[in-house]
């Protein structure tokens, strides 16, 4: 068969009604050690995703056919999990990669992606900065969780939304990336901000 | 052409691809990027593996969320064709239930990028069924969103 021909033309799009798939995709994001792992490891089976990169020496994305002297292949890894709703209905949690320089990666994870969190330590709030910075410039609704390790010090939710200089309407939530139920509420206030937003737009 | 040779990754080309984006697969093939295979010796499994193919084009069609069946029996024509492990490794777990591209990539410990180009052979050689999902984030409808949240909660 000639390649590349009716390629698109075979490839089946899942349509809502018809019994086929919908994807929900929420990312983890968050500083260094903030329990993205954690997080999604406490609602599904995580499993570690891989993706080979090509670095040129200034860190960046190879983008060209030529050579590979002074490039350098990185591994790239995600957390990834998997929860059921139901046949045809599946949520998708990608943890993202810690550091900045992955932002390539960070824009496939977010295409097409419901909402995402941001887990916030207390410690290091500052370390958070790039994924709300991201989240607001995509237009994604993303959801902060103070994540409450020991011996953090307790902010109140408000002080997080003045730290982090956040608009009024994204919520601040307090977690521990350690409990199922407490994460399943944190995943339960992205979707209902994905769903505030939906109405507001679409009503 | 901005399609590297080297099958790794697989997370670049998410700009707007032509839909003949497929067809620089054809393109590959071509002398210059065998010319690079030797200078590739260290990487040489993975590059083996998806012959030097370009990965920017695959990348558009298997989105980390594509789900990927098994076609059925019949209607595969390549199955006499010798596979590599790798492509008979995915066929194994699609045939078991549906999956998609990140837990096959987790699953077999592969890069994104590599399974994404094995996946392009399967799907030429009419081994597997690709079905991009609707995004939750594209759909208008919001009971799709109520449902999840009550599947969340009920967890
Ligand atoms: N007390 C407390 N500890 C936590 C919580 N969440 C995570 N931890 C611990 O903090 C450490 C780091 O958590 P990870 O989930 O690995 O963090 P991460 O964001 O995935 O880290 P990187 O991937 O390295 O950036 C682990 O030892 C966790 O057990 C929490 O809510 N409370
Ligand atoms: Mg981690």
């Amino acid at each position: 068969m000639p390649v590349g021909i009716a390629y698109d033309a075979r490839v089946m799009r899942g349509t809502k009604g018809d019994g086929s798939f919908v994807a929900v995709k929420i990312l983890v994001a968050g500083g260094f050690g903030a329990g993205k792992t954690t997080l999604v490891g406490a609602v599904s089976e995580i499993r570690p995703l891989r993706t080979e990169e090509r670095l040129s020496a200034a860190g960046r994305p190879v983008d060209d056919t030529h050579g590979v002297e002074g490039k350098t292949t990185t591994t790239v890894a995600m957390d990834f999990g998997r929860i059921d709703i139901r046949e045809g209905l599946a949520v998708y949690l990608f943890g993202t990669p810690g550091q900045d320089r992955f932002w390539f990666v960070w824009d496939e994870l977010a295409q097409g992606a419901l909402g995402a969190v941001v887990l916030a330590d207390t410690r290091r709030l500052e370390d958070c900065f790039p994924s709300v910075d991201y989240f607001e410039r995509r237009g994604i609704p993303f959801v902060v969780a103070v994540n409450c390790f020991e011996g953090a010090q307790l902010y109140p939710a408000d002080q997080v939304r003045d730290a982090l200089d956040l608009g009024a309407h994204v919520p601040v939530v307090l977690c521990d990336a350690r409990e199922r139920d407490s994460v399943k509420e944190v995943l339960v206030h992205v979707v209902e901000l994905a769903l505030t937003e939906r109405e507001s737009v679409y009503s | 052409m901005r399609g590297e040779q080297d099958g790794f990754g697989g997370v670049d080309g998410f700009e707007e691809e032509p839909d003949d984006a497929f067809d620089d697969r054809d393109a590959d093939h071509d002398a210059d990027a065998y010319a690079d295979e030797a200078e590739l010796g260290q990487l040489v499994r993975p590059y083996t593996l998806t012959r030097g193919r370009t990965r920017h084009a695959v990348s558009e069609v298997f989105d980390l969320v594509t789900q990927i069946g098994a076609a059925p029996r019949e209607s595969g024509g390549g199955e006499e064709e010798a596979q590599d492990p790798e492509h008979e490794a995915i066929l194994e777990l699609v045939r078991v239930r549906t999956l998609s591209v990140a837990e096959l990539a987790a699953d077999l410990d592969l890069p994104l990028g590599v399974v994404r180009i094995l996946l392009g052979d399967l799907f030429e050689a009419e081994l597997i069924h690709v079905t991009r999902p609707v995004p939750a984030a594209e759909l208008p409808h919001v009971d799709i969103l109520r449902e999840v949240i009550r599947g969340l909660r009920a967890l």
